[in-house]
């Protein structure tokens, strides 16, 4: 653990970080814009996600970081009167382009969201329901898909005596853990989090924090946060976002220590946001 | 007069005033079940539900009303249904922020509140007149054409009240739109949708005046569709205004049992309600 000390108001532990294999590029965004109807919500951002890695989007509410996200998976294009310029490469291919399947992108590119949202059916059901559409697996197969994605997700352990039981019956960090479970059952090459413990106590906080740390080996993975410490504990780099803009990016430790632009130390040491 | 008094009198008044509509509205219900409680339960006996409507002058029961009436209930709901959770599903998740949409819900609205006389001269014209003949199966098209708008709305509102996080949550995983409402939305609404239902089957179960021109009556048990059906409601039209007063007692009856079942069906409308909200 590094002691930050630059820090004025927040102690901010960061994550000593395992920097034996260089990261490789998952995704390219290159200059990305979005917009709600007349509202230019995303200004020219380009970003690299690195494969293996965890990266931390923060910023003021309104800032965008969310609607980045979004854009990922490409969640935007359900609502109409909203959409994106640019390119975003998954693997060097376009996300954004015309002709590219959604459905594919969304196996490809999973989603945690906010508030826990497990599906009214029992907890076995609703981590195979990805997998039910996507193949017929045989039962034996499936158990073990869905026994391995409760494990990383760090919730077997809690929920293999009631696997029959209503998802809807577990605490809220045990859905939100559930819902980790059945994005990554789905064996996805990026996971979006989108303030997954915003709606948690510090407990189950703390145990999706874990999960995330546990799958950091696995996934390309992108949080969108307004817990810095969180940012600061779990994430290897963290993207800063102000009005729309991309102010600044780098390896965590940097970004909370030694930030390079002066309004990414006034957020983060408390001065605004 | 200070202000906190004049306040305090205002809000004193506006409590008596509510509260004596709600006083007046309570005597009229409160009569009405009185009445009908003190009146029908006299002729409830075994031959109610064991013998059909008798001529004037002789014993009998309400066997084939009864009968007429559950079967025409379920066959207009078994058309109602369908047709009115599909368009519900359409207004709630595929036509949002359509014109077409918008129209629709208009429409239905309409139709919920158009009297059942018109949707009763609307399928004799359309059926009765076609065919030749007063016919259960025109009754049960008319008692659809009143389900369907009940149902049309109670599903939109119910879909309406799934989460937006639980549609995207199932959108992100790469699944279809069609598939998202079958294996999540529907489950997730059932007993909002069940309740709209039961509300749409105690709605049809009383309707006189559409059957008056569709299913017209029937003294004896019948089961053909092709052929006038008796009903509870126009059995106690007609018996009410007899000159008998054998008949009349039926109608009590019959009136009576009608009562109770809406009564039992909106119960049940409410307790699956509550239940599902403590289940959350």
């Amino acid at each position: 653990m590094i002691e930050a000390t630059s820090v004025e108001r927040v102690t901010l532990h960061v994550r000593e970080r395992d920097d034996s294999t260089p990261a490789e590029t998952k995704v390219e965004i290159r200059k990305l814009d979005f917009y709600y109807g007349e509202n230019h919500a995303v200004k020219d951002v380009s970003l690299v996600l690195p494969d293996k890695r965890i990266t931390a989007f923060i910023g003021p509410s309104g800032c965008g970081k969310s609607t980045l996200l979004r854009t990922l998976n490409r969640m935007y294009a359900l609502y109409p009167g909203q959409r994106a310029t640019g390119e975003i490469l998954l693997d060097g291919e376009d996300i954004l382009a015309r002709g590219v399947d959604i459905t594919q992108l969304r196996y490809r590119v999973g989603m945690v969201f906010q508030k826990p949202t497990p599906f009214p059916m029992s907890v076995y059901e609703n981590v195979a329901f990805g997998l039910r559409l996507e193949s017929r697996l045989p039962k034996s197969v499936m158990d073990d898909r869905v026994e391995g994605a409760l494990r990383d997700a760090a919730l077997w352990d809690e929920v293999h005596d009631k696997l029959g039981e209503d998802g809807r019956s577990l605490s809220g960090g045990q859905q939100q853990r559930l819902c980790v479970a059945r994005t990554i059952a789905l064996q996805p090459e990026v996971v979006l989090l989108d303030e997954p413990t915003a709606a948690l106590d510090p407990i189950s906080t703390l145990r999706v924090e874990e999960t995330l740390q546990n799958l950091r080996e696995k996934f390309c993975i992108v949080i969108v946060t307004h817990n810095l410490q969180q940012a600061a504990r779990i994430s290897d780099y963290t993207a800063f976002m102000y009005l729309g803009e991309l102010v600044e990016v780098g390896a965590t430790a940097d970004v909370f220590t030694r930030a390079k632009q002066r309004r990414t130390d006034d957020y983060i040491t408390g001065r605004f946001g | 007069m200070n202000r906190l008094a004049r306040r305090k009198l205002t809000s004193m008044l506006a409590l008596a005033f509510a509260g004596l509509a709600t006083l007046i509205g309570l005597f009229f219900l409160g009569a009405i079940l009185w009445t009908l409680v003190g009146k029908g339960v006299a002729g409830v006996s075994a031959a109610t539900f064991t013998q059909n409507t008798p001529p004037p002058g002789s014993a009998g029961g309400l066997l084939n009303a009864i009968y007429g009436s559950v079967l025409m209930t379920a066959i207009g709901l078994a058309i109602g249904a369908p047709v009115g959770i599909l368009a519900g599903t359409y207004l709630a998740e595929y036509g949002r922020g359509k014109k077409l949409s918008t129209v629709v819900r208009f429409v239905n609205d309409v139709l919920l509140s158009a009297p059942s006389i018109i949707v009763g001269l609307f399928v004799y014209e359309l059926l009765v007149v076609r065919m030749g003949h007063f016919s259960a199966l025109a009754g049960a098209v008319a008692l659809a054409v009143i389900a369907i708008p009940v149902t049309v709305r109670t599903t939109e509102d119910m879909l309406n009240l799934i989460p937006q996080g639980m549609k995207d949550a199932s959108t992100a995983l790469g699944v279809q739109h069609w598939r998202t409402i079958t294996a999540v939305i529907y489950p997730a609404a059932r007993s909002g949708i069940i309740t709209g239902l039961l509300l749409a089957l105690a709605r049809i179960s009383g309707e006189t005046a559409p059957l008056l021109f569709t299913a017209l009556n029937n003294q004896f048990w019948s089961n053909d569709l092709n052929a006038p059906m008796a009903n509870l409601p126009v059995v106690i039209f007609q018996f009410a205004l007899s000159p008998y007063e054998d008949w009349q007692q039926l109608a009590w009856t019959g009136a009576l049992l009608i009562t109770v079942t809406i009564l039992l069906l909106s119960i049940a409308a409410r307790s699956i309600v509550r239940s599902a909200k403590a289940g959350r």
